[in-house]
């Protein structure tokens, strides 16, 4: 009854390709291309003039799309301003940038691409853990050293890649001991003030799972009562059902294991709609993000919010205060809006540089081998010295807060640190 | 626990209401037009986007937004319908409607980032953070109001299939593609409007699902399994059967959330599976229907 002449098929057929081809042209429009060179200018010496190509893969669409973009700006700000002053040994840095989509799979391919196709000269990371890993083994084959600035969880490191090639090396936080400064702080508190129950809600994900159950053992040796421990899917329908569980828990505190702004913001808003306000609010991840995350959840209701990391925009340290001055100049906006990607992407650039400075060119084998030597090297976020699997064994851990109604993003903890500000401590009730 | 089980089992049928409305237009467009609109997850979200730029942009309360949105969506739809879907004939049709809506999709999504970029946002309004307080229970508004939009909006497509000339148009179509245009039903016209009212009652959806969640150009990959799990277990084309398979599989999937979030995904598909084994139309699905 529905049998066609076959011209009609290669019309489908044709009519499908041209509608699959502007959709490709389209997306690699939107994402910013899939490939994008930053400051490559020519110099007068033909010796010069070849530019130290550096690939990487990021999330540019997809589950990790708002960091993997954060971080392009991280990497494109760091490039325009090595070659702004000169570039690397006299030569440009040139980027190659690749999108995978978030996905696992797909970054492999694209740093097989990058090593064997393009034959890059470095290879810088991609967003996070869940993509670290199976990137690091791609480079491990091809001999490359990974630097990257958000794979921090243990089974990154972990990794037989890893353990065999030593290749994987991590610029910012090991992320399972995010959370001490929290603990500790928690432990300073007079017992009067301790919160007696913590929930400990959990996406399953490499990021966000080590830290909070590293907290929850050390909180529950002070004596804070678990009352909901449990891990939910990364792609979840709905995080409501999960939320209003936790709220009626009546938990004092709740240690939020979430790798994105959407499940903190489900979590924030199911808390408001059961009138549940715990006393403390962390989050392993989510209100790191700057404007992506006070956009979403409102800025008042943000008042209170804590959240464990490496940097912020405040942070006294030169490299980083012109990093953020910078980034204003080109993207606009205010410094508490800056998503801290953009430093970790920034600080990867930097290590990168003193690697290639310091063994006079972009020798892998070499750089891999110079950046186990114990050297510390210096980037926005603060020293870096790596140990032998590749975690940044000086990184400072500090913790997060956003005050005056969303309008600050202020370092709290740890309290005796330079730059600490008080806690705002029990948070706000939620004011939207 | 009981009082843990009543909850989930509120939550189950308040989120239910949201999924129907995301999930209503796709089944729509497949018993009519006899294609799976891989495209519907990224409608949703188009929907959302819509409604937060009119809240922002003019302030438009979310609901009085959907006067707007609604007739753009549904311009939007019979766009998309006249300019990929309309001309795919042939046995590979299916199978190519799959292909050209996810280009849609992907052309959609390239859009919302280069206008959007990819942070997330949320629709907001004083509805959307408060609750009602009933028998112990916090009742969020934005759930009530969404779940009695869900009700109203497939009353009111009931009404246009079994009330209105074009509904019988419809109803025909789906029975038999080829009767209905022997008895000079103008079935491309048909194919052309139903999609629409598909995507336009999406933007209905899109404003619910912006609303209780974060949302960015990429969220409505997420979607689209679930909402084809629930359009099958309600059985293709039944639009009561939407709302009757969404509350059910939230409803379930808010139990298991009780004990085990991790398995609460997993119980959602394996009742799927569980129930076409017995009844493999799904709930009100008709064996006629599938035949064609």
């Amino acid at each position: 009854m529905r049998s066609h002449p076959v011209w009609l098929s290669r019309h489908n057929l044709a009519l499908s390709a041209a509608a699959v081809l502007s959709a490709c042209l389209v997306a690699a429009c939107s994402s910013g291309g899939s490939s994008s060179s930053t400051g490559n200018t020519s110099t007068s010496s033909p010796a010069n003039t070849k530019p130290i190509l550096i690939g990487a893969s990021l999330s540019l669409t997809g589950d990790f799309s708002a960091d993997g973009q954060a971080f392009q700006k991280g990497y494109q700000l760091w490039a325009a301003d090595v070659n702004s002053s000169g570039g690397l040994l006299g030569r440009q840095v040139q980027l190659k940038i690749l999108n995978d989509n978030s996905s696992p799979t797909q970054v492999q391919t694209n740093y097989q691409t990058l090593f064997a196709s393009d034959k890059v000269d470095l290879a810088f990371g991609p967003f996070s853990s869940l993509l670290t890993t199976p990137s690091a083994s791609v480079a491990a084959r091809y001999g490359y050293a990974m630097i990257e600035g958000a794979g921090g969880a243990p089974s990154v490191f972990a990794s037989p890649a890893n353990q065999s090639a030593h290749n994987i090396f991590d610029v910012s936080l090991p992320i399972e001991d995010e959370l001490i400064p929290f603990v500790n702080w928690v432990a300073s508190l007079p017992p009067g003030q301790r919160p007696k129950t913590a929930a400990y809600p959990m996406a399953d994900d490499p990021f966000a799972d080590p830290p909070v159950q590293l907290a929850q053992s050390r909180l529950k040796a002070l004596g804070v009562k678990t009352v909901y421990s449990k891990i939910f899917p990364a792609e979840n329908a709905s995080y409501k059902p999960a939320a209003d569980q936790v709220a009626a828990t009546g938990a004092q505190a709740v240690v939020l294991g979430s790798t994105d702004v959407p499940t903190v913001a489900a979590f924030m808003q199911a808390f408001e709609q059961q009138h549940y306000n715990p006393k403390m609010f962390i989050c392993a991840a989510g209100p790191d993000q700057g404007a992506a995350f006070t956009s979403a959840v409102g800025k008042s209701n943000a008042t209170g919010m804590m959240v464990p990391n490496g940097w912020y925009p405040g942070y006294q340290n030169a490299a980083s205060q012109k990093m953020v001055q910078d980034y204003v100049a080109k993207y606009g906006g205010s410094p508490s809006d800056i998503n801290a990607d953009v430093a970790e992407g920034y600080a990867v650039g930097q290590v990168a540089a003193q690697a290639v400075t310091a063994t006079k060119g972009t020798n892998n084998a070499k750089i891999i081998s110079y950046l186990h030597s114990g050297v510390t090297l210096s980037s926005v976020q603060g020293p870096v010295r790596f140990d032998n699997f590749g975690k940044n064994s000086s990184a400072a851990a500090f913790t997060f807060q956003w005050q005056q109604q969303g309008a600050a993003y202020n370092q709290i903890l740890p309290v005796s640190t330079a730059g600490s500000v008080a806690v705002i401590n029990p948070k706000p009730n939620w004011t939207s | 626990m009981a009082r843990q089980i009543y909850q989930a089992i509120v939550d189950g049928i308040l989120v239910g209401g949201v999924y129907a409305l995301m999930a209503v237009g796709l089944t729509l467009i497949f018993g009519v037009l006899d294609i799976i609109n891989i495209a519907q997850g990224v409608l949703v979200i188009l929907g959302a986007y819509l409604s937060y730029t009119l809240s922002v942009r003019i302030h438009l309360d979310l609901f009085l937004g959907l006067l707007i949105t609604v007739p753009a969506m549904f311009v939007i739809g019979v766009v998309i319908q006249w300019a990929f879907i309309r001309r795919l004939r042939g046995r590979e049709r299916t199978s190519m409607t799959l292909l050209v809506t996810y280009a849609v999709a992907l052309i959609i999504e390239g859009i919302l980032y280069e206008i959007y970029g990819p942070n997330p946002k949320q629709l907001n309004a004083s509805y959307v953070q408060s609750s009602l307080h009933v028998f112990g229970f916090y009742l969020s508004y934005i759930y009530l109001y969404g779940f009695a939009l869900a009700l109203v909006l497939i009353a009111a497509i009931y009404a246009l299939l079994y009330r209105t000339m074009f509904g019988r148009s419809v109803r025909a179509t789906m029975q038999d593609h080829t009767a209905a245009r022997l008895i000079g039903i103008e079935v491309n016209r048909v194919a052309a409007l139903t999609f629409g009212v598909g995507v336009a009652v999406t933007a209905a959806g899109g404003m619910m699902f912006g609303a209780t969640n974060a949302f960015n150009p990429n969220s409505g990959y997420d979607l689209i399994s679930r909402l084809l799990a629930i359009i099958i277990l309600g059985g293709l084309g039944s639009i009561g059967g939407a709302l009757a398979a969404s509350v059910f599989m939230l409803t379930l999937e808010s139990l298991v959330t009780i004990w085990s979030p991790e398995w609460a995904i997993v119980v959602f598909y394996a009742a799927l599976v569980l129930v076409l084994l017995i009844r493999p139309t799904g709930f009100f699905g008709r064996q006629p229907v599938r035949a064609q």
